[in-house]
Parts: C-alpha cells; sequence; structure tokens
C-alpha cells in the first residue's frame, strides 16, 4: 500500500469523490473548436472539478484538423485523454469525428454535427469523403449513443453559420448534469456582446435538437 | 486566491507579471508565440513588451535590460534558441544586476518545427539552471521562483516547455505582482564582469563553474524538485510534462519529479533510487537525465524501451511499460472498432482562399525552376499541386542556399522564396553576402505585410508594433537598392501576369535580383470581394484552376462529356474574390457575381 504520510495525488482511488469525465471535441480550423472546448473545461471547473484541456492544431493555418482534449476529475493528471477511454466525442465536422473516434469506448455517447467540409484532398480529388451512410455506420458501430445533429444548418438558420459551436454546446448541455445558467453565462461571457442575443438563441436551438427529438 | 483556467503560455505571462518583470522580447514562434502576445495585451501598462528582430537580438535586448536593472524575460520557440544562443552564451559569464529568465517552447512530436531538437541540453551547454513546469501553474510559479534563483545566484535562467505545457489549459492560483521600482539608476559600469574580452572572461568562468556548483547544491533540497511516494517496487524520475502522463499511467508508483532539471541533486536521487526496488526514467526525446542518472552508478531503465522520437503520450508509455513488464495489463478494455485515424482522407493545411503566395508557386510550379524555401506559410509551397520547393532548412536558409547553388554552378536559374518577416529576421545577411561575392540567382521576397503563420505579428516592415502604435516602417525597395541590390522588381501578388512578367525578368538577369511580390495576408486584408462564380456552360474541365490549389476551388458534379473530367465550381462560403483563378482560366469561365475589380495593393 501507498505511504499516506506523504503526498501522491494518484494514489489515492478511492479518496475520489468527484467521477472522472473525458471529452474529445473534433472540427477544423475556424469552426469555433477551440473556443467551444474552452468553454467546456471552463464548465468544469465551475461545477467543481479540477480540469485539464489540450489542442492539437495543425500548422497555425486555417483549414487543418482541430483535436481538443478536455478532461474533468477530481485531480486530472495528464492533460492528453487515451485512446479507447473518452466519455463523449462532441464532432463539429463529420469525417473529423471519426479522426477522433479511436478515442471511444462502447459506453460512450457521441454527439456529431453532420455538416461536411471536404478537404482538400477531396475537393481535388483525390480522396474520396465517406458517404453519410458509411459515417453512421461506423459510428454506430463505435459506441453505444451517438446522436447526430445538423448544428450548421441550424445555425444558419438563426443567422449565421458561425454559432454552429454553441448550437453544438447548447445539444452537448443536455447530456451533461450542470446547471443550464453555468452554461449560459460562460458561453455569453465569451462571445462579442453584440451577438448574445444570436449566441443565447443557439444554444437554446441546440438544446432543443436534443430534447425535441 | 482567485483560481482561472489559463494556458501554459498565458501562465508565462502571468508570472511574468507577478515577478516583476518590467521587459519582455522575443520573436514569434509556434508554440511560444502567445506568451508576449498575453503579456502585451494584458499587462502592457507594468511590462514593456516587444517582437524583436530575431531571438538573438530579442536576448541582447532583454540582457541590456537586466544589465539595466530591470528584471526580464525573452522567449523563444525551440529553434529560435538556436539564434539567440550566442548571446545566451555570454550572459551566463556575465550574469546580471536583475533577473533574467530565458523561456524556450519546444515541439516534441514536430507539430510545427523543421526538428526536435531538445533544448534541455542548452543548460548543460551554457552552464544555467534549467526549470521544466509540468502545467500552467508551476509554468507561473516557475517565472516567479526562477527571477528569484537568478538574482540568488547572479545567473540568466533557463525555462523549457514543450507544446504540451504551452498550448494546455489547466487552473492557475493567482498572485500578486511584486514591487519593483519605477526608475532605474545610471548604468553600472563593471568592465570586468560585463566585458567578455579574453583577459576578463577568463576570470569569469571559474565563477560560472562554482555557481553551477552551488546551484546543484541547492537543487538537493529545493522546492522544485519533490519525491511523491507510493509502492516501492517502482520509483519513476520525470520531469515537465511527461511528469503528467507518467502519473496517469502509474497512479500508485513513487515517482521523483524534478521541477529542476539541471544541475541535478546527486544525493537526493541516489536517496529516491535507494528506496525502491527498479527505476525508471521517463522523459520525452533525448535521455538528458538518464545519461548524468547514469554517470552517477545508478541502474536505471530509460531510452532501451523509451523511443527518442515523438511524443511519450500516455497510451505510448503504457503500452511499453506492459511490454517491458513494469505494468500489468489492466482488465481487457473493450476498445471501440473504429478506423484509425491515419486511415481517413487527410486534412493538409494549405494556403488559404486569398492569399496572395498562390500566384507565386503557381507560376514557379510552371516555370519548374529549383526553388529554395523558407519558413513561413509559402513553405506550403512545396506541397501538391505546387510541389514548387526543394529545399526547407531554417529561417533565412533559403537565400544562402540559392547563393551555394550558384557558387556549385547549377545549370538552372534558381529562386528563394522567402517572407517580409524572415527576411528581417536573417535573410539580409545572406542577401549581402549575395551581392558582396557577386552570386546570381533570384530573391523572391513575398510581402504579405505581416509574420503571419506565428499568428499576424508585426515586424521591421509593419507600419504597427506590438504597442500597437503608427511606427516607421522599413520600405524594401530602397532598403535593397541601398544593400547594392541593382536588379529589383516590384509586382503585385494578385496580378499574376504581372509576377510572370517580373519573375522573368529576373530570371534573365545576370546577378542577383529582388523580385517583390506584395500582396496583404487575406488575415489582416480589409478588402474582401464577394465570392466568384464558374460558368459551367464556359468551364471545359481543362482542370487549370485546380492547380492553384485554392480550397475554394471544387470539382463539380458536371462533366465534360468528351473527356469525362468534372469541371469546377467555387465554394462561396470560402472565396474571398482574389481574382487570381480568373486570370488562370483559359476559357473565361470565372468570372465575380458583379464587376468589381480588386484594387491593386
Amino acid at each position: 500500500m501507498p505511504n499516506r504520510s506523504d503526498p501522491s495525488p494518484g494514489a489515492n482511488e478511492e479518496e475520489q469523490d468527484m467521477k472522472k469525465i473525458d471529452f474529445l471535441v473534433a472540427g477544423v480550423g475556424g469552426q469555433g473548436t477551440i473556443l467551444a472546448s474552452d468553454i467546456l473545461a471552463e464548465v468544469g471547473m465551475r461545477a467543481g472539478y479540477d480540469a485539464k484541456k489540450s489542442d492539437v492544431l495543425g500548422l497555425a493555418v486555417r483549414g487543418g484538423s482541430v483535436l481538443s482534449h478536455v478532461r474533468w476529475g477530481t485531480k486530472v493528471a495528464s492533460p492528453v485523454n487515451r485512446k479507447g477511454r473518452i466519455d463523449y466525442l462532441l464532432g463539429f465536422e463529420p469525417l473529423e469525428a471519426l479522426r477522433g473516434a479511436e478515442f471511444l469506448q462502447p459506453q460512450s455517447s457521441a454527439l456529431v454535427n453532420m455538416q461536411p467540409i471536404p478537404p482538400v484532398s477531396v475537393s481535388s480529388g483525390d480522396d474520396v469523403y465517406p458517404t453519410r451512410e458509411k459515417l453512421e455506420q461506423i459510428l454506430e458501430a463505435a459506441t453505444e449513443k451517438v446522436y447526430f445533429v445538423e448544428a450548421t444548418r441550424e445555425a444558419v438558420r438563426l443567422g449565421s453559420s458561425k454559432v454552429m459551436n454553441v448550437v453544438m454546446l447548447g445539444a452537448f448541455s443536455t447530456l451533461l448534469e450542470v446547471p443550464i445558467e453555468v452554461w449560459e453565462e460562460l458561453i455569453l461571457s465569451r462571445v462579442p456582446s453584440k451577438h448574445v442575443q444570436l449566441n443565447r438563441a443557439a444554444f437554446i436551438a441546440g438544446r432543443e435538437l436534443i430534447q425535441g427529438a | 486566491m482567485k483560481k482561472v483556467l489559463l494556458s501554459g503560455n498565458e501562465a508565462i505571462a502571468r508570472g511574468a507579471y507577478e515577478a516583476g518583470i518590467q521587459v519582455a522580447t522575443g520573436y514569434p514562434g509556434t508554440p511560444s508565440s502567445e506568451i508576449l502576445e498575453t503579456v502585451s495585451r494584458q499587462y502592457g501598462k507594468e511590462i514593456y513588451a516587444e517582437w524583436s528582430t530575431n531571438e538573438k537580438v530579442a536576448m541582447d535586448a532583454a540582457a541590456g535590460a537586466a544589465y539595466s536593472g530591470r528584471r526580464s524575460m525573452v522567449t523563444t520557440k525551440e529553434v529560435g534558441m538556436n539564434v539567440l544562443a550566442d548571446s545566451l552564451m555570454y550572459t551566463v559569464y556575465t550574469g546580471i544586476e536583475a533577473g533574467l529568465i530565458v523561456v524556450t517552447a519546444d515541439d516534441p512530436g514536430m507539430f510545427s518545427s523543421q526538428s526536435e531538437q531538445d533544448n534541455r541540453w542548452y543548460a548543460r551547454l551554457a552552464k544555467l539552471p534549467l526549470l521544466e513546469p509540468a502545467d500552467s501553474q508551476e509554468a507561473k510559479d516557475f517565472v516567479v521562483q526562477g527571477i528569484s534563483l537568478s538574482e540568488s545566484f547572479d545567473t540568466p535562467v533557463l525555462l523549457r516547455t514543450t507544446m504540451r505545457v504551452s498550448h494546455s489549459k489547466s487552473v492557475v492560483s493567482l498572485g500578486k505582482r511584486a514591487e519593483v521600482p519605477d526608475k532605474v539608476g545610471p548604468f553600472v559600469r563593471n568592465q570586468e564582469k560585463y566585458v567578455c574580452t579574453a583577459m576578463w572572461a577568463k576570470k569569469r568562468h571559474p565563477v560560472v563553474e562554482q555557481r553551477l556548483r552551488e546551484l546543484a547544491q541547492y537543487a538537493e533540497s529545493s522546492p522544485f524538485n519533490r519525491i511523491e511516494w507510493g509502492e516501492r517496487s517502482l520509483g519513476i524520475i520525470t520531469s515537465g510534462i511527461t511528469y503528467t502522463y507518467a502519473r496517469e499511467v502509474f497512479p500508485t508508483a513513487s515517482i521523483l519529479k524534478l521541477g529542476m532539471s539541471f544541475p541535478l541533486p546527486e544525493r537526493l536521487i541516489h536517496s529516491f533510487a535507494g528506496k525502491v526496488e527498479k527505476v525508471l526514467v521517463i522523459e520525452e526525446l533525448d535521455p538528458f537525465l538518464e545519461e548524468q542518472i547514469k554517470a552517477m552508478q545508478i541502474e536505471i531503465v530509460g531510452k532501451d524501451v523509451f523511443p527518442p522520437c515523438d511524443e511519450l503520450l500516455p497510451d505510448k508509455i503504457y503500452s511499453i511499460a506492459v511490454n517491458a513488464g513494469f505494468l500489468l495489463e489492466e482488465d481487457k478494455i473493450t476498445t471501440s472498432t473504429a478506423p484509425s485515424a491515419t486511415a481517413l482522407p487527410p486534412r493538409s493545411p494549405v494556403l488559404c482562399p486569398g492569399c496572395p503566395h498562390r500566384s507565386t508557386f503557381y507560376l514557379l510550379n510552371r516555370l519548374k525552376v529549383p526553388v529554395a524555401g523558407d519558413i513561413g506559410c509559402y513553405n506550403l509551397g512545396c506541397l501538391p499541386p505546387f510541389n514548387a520547393q526543394h529545399t526547407m532548412g531554417c529561417m533565412g536558409a533559403s537565400i544562402g542556399v540559392l547563393h551555394g547553388m550558384a557558387i556549385a554552378g547549377v545549370p538552372e536559374r534558381a529562386v528563394a522564396t522567402i517572407g517580409d518577416s524572415t527576411f528581417f529576421h536573417s535573410g539580409m545577411p545572406a542577401l549581402a553576402n549575395m551581392v558582396h561575392n557577386q552570386s546570381r540567382g533570384v530573391v523572391i521576397l513575398m510581402d504579405n505585410g505581416t509574420t503571419a503563420m506565428t499568428g499576424h505579428q508585426d515586424n521591421p516592415g509593419t507600419a504597427w508594433s506590438l504597442h500597437g502604435k503608427d511606427v516607421p516602417h522599413i520600405e524594401f525597395k530602397p532598403l535593397l537598392h541601398a544593400m547594392g541590390v541593382e536588379k529589383v522588381v516590384e509586382v503585385n501578388a494578385f496580378d499574376v501576369a504581372e509576377v510572370e512578367d517580373g519573375l522573368k525578368e529576373c530570371l534573365d538577369y545576370d546577378g542577383p535580383s529582388v523580385l517583390i511580390t506584395k500582396g496583404l495576408c487575406v488575415f489582416i486584408s480589409r478588402d474582401p470581394q464577394l465570392s466568384y462564380i464558374v460558368d459551367t456552360d464556359t468551364c471545359v474541365a481543362c482542370g487549370e484552376c485546380f492547380k492553384l490549389g485554392c480550397p475554394a476551388i471544387v470539382k463539380s458534379d458536371e462533366h465534360n462529356p468528351k473527356t469525362g473530367k468534372a469541371k469546377a465550381s467555387i465554394d462561396p462560403t470560402l472565396c474571398t474574390g482574389c481574382d487570381i483563378c480568373r486570370q488562370a482560366c483559359p476559357t473565361g469561365a470565372i468570372h465575380p457575381p458583379v464587376q468589381t475589380k480588386r484594387s491593386k495593393t
């Protein structure tokens, strides 16, 4: 047994009073993936968890893959998730959701925006973008609960494709036991003041995508 | 105490504030750039911050400020340390009047660097203390404690992060700013200390060696290093981000965490190793700790199982530890059936829609000339469909390599591509060399008006600085003429014919020439146009526009019935109306929705 007289943060498994929750947010540069995962990490902190996050982006140009790891727990060690162990996958784009799918386990939940953004390798004809049926099939085989949503369509309906990330956060907020006020306050504090109304509407519309389904 | 979620880089900026740092300099480079950006944005009132021309200039400026009594910080990315190193060496000899901290952000995994060098070696080479924070709280605290260490031992201090420390966010408790005087007194005249001429520097070397011995003594009981006792069957020695990975994978093991990883606490390491059955040294990249610990005659397992390449993420540590028998395999994890990410269509970075560099690489691909490349967005010119960059090594290398091709007698007319900021950083001495040694070759100075790839910072060619002031900027044409370049042609990067004519004129010139391609980066351009459209009746699916590698130009569902090839279409959400594809289209099928013409820059 570990020596309890010394600090040993990892050795006190049974003292953990809060469940760990690991997330992966996958999207394309320019979709607001990092802002959304920043908010998700901060929601965890406000909800009383220790929280860490780590983003992997390609070169500092837009249009590349973005993969954000977010972890909540009593005491989080690594900011990076391990494959086959996350609890939630948020896919802002279907191909990127697939790219993050190897982190899923059968008990995970996945929430995926189904609006594709073909990479240049596809638009130039060198690669083929997976069909919608194929995407759904792979994700449904990978994990138990998968929610396919049209977050981009919803954002456009509200006035701007840019609030797709907030629509997704709204939808995702229905899957976690965190007070809705925490989400709203954090999201609205992170968007330009002239867009507060639009973002509030996007958040509510996102919630309805899941709750109304 | 207020708690906030900060990235490692934001935490270092906060640390600079709390440490009473008053001067912060650096050159932008991923993953270090956000440090100075945060300093300037949030603590600009208390801390003078600047983007210097290059890392060496930044280091000299920080040294000068520290000599003058201001606590100072200089920031660089991993490879920028090579540029900075010349100045680092003398500051270790001279010491300082006020604290001086050098921050290097390394890049294991090479997310945005040309090499995977491990800058911890610089601490051994230059003989200064090395701090390695593992998370944002430590990143902030180590800056504060590093400044105090610097002043106690009269030495600059090296703080090394990696991408995962710099770009990860974790919870940080904020503190107050140390009190520092508003003004400094007259400059201290202490020649024997601050003039590194051989006769005086020779007397400083023993001081450096003695200081190192004292630092090693300090390391034995320093709060930077700590032991977390757990089970005694396995003891892990680690530092930096790898500590968090090791803790994740070995939740019950004993760990010696080295926050100060040079000079090493020899007695502490011996004592730790003596109390555990087996010692594992887990470190990303080089066997930096390992070689020193082995020299202490301690038996360890390290690089014989953990590879020196790439990141050492928890998944990798876990599978290696299981294979090597240090860890029992956990209950069979039912992993998902999802395909590996590598089996999917890649989403490689590309030149943005509206990028001024596109015309140049489109033409270089057509002219098939050898191209010596450089560091910046334009390095993407090496990728398909352009394939128009044949060497690329480090900042400013393009012009020297071009000169090398000329003196080697390469029969083709060769070209170097270099951006405005990179030219100021280290391209100028190489161009002066070409003029002086009567070389030949075309330098394409791709002036997009900003340091784009690292996040649109200023440089001596921009009319603003980190302070946002209206500053005088250096014009390239008179500068190049003054440098003795007789052939200088300036063209509008968005005018394909003009770039082509200029390029041919320079290629025909028998001597060093510079073609300035001027066009603002699409991110700072205030001149967005409506999306262009393709007239599918006129499009013959020749494929010429696809050679521009523009993400906005996609294959449509319509095909040329004769060839079966797909016609083009333009994604209106991506197109910026830069007009380059209209000029490249041989059949006139691409046009703006209304008659607007991009104003010439």
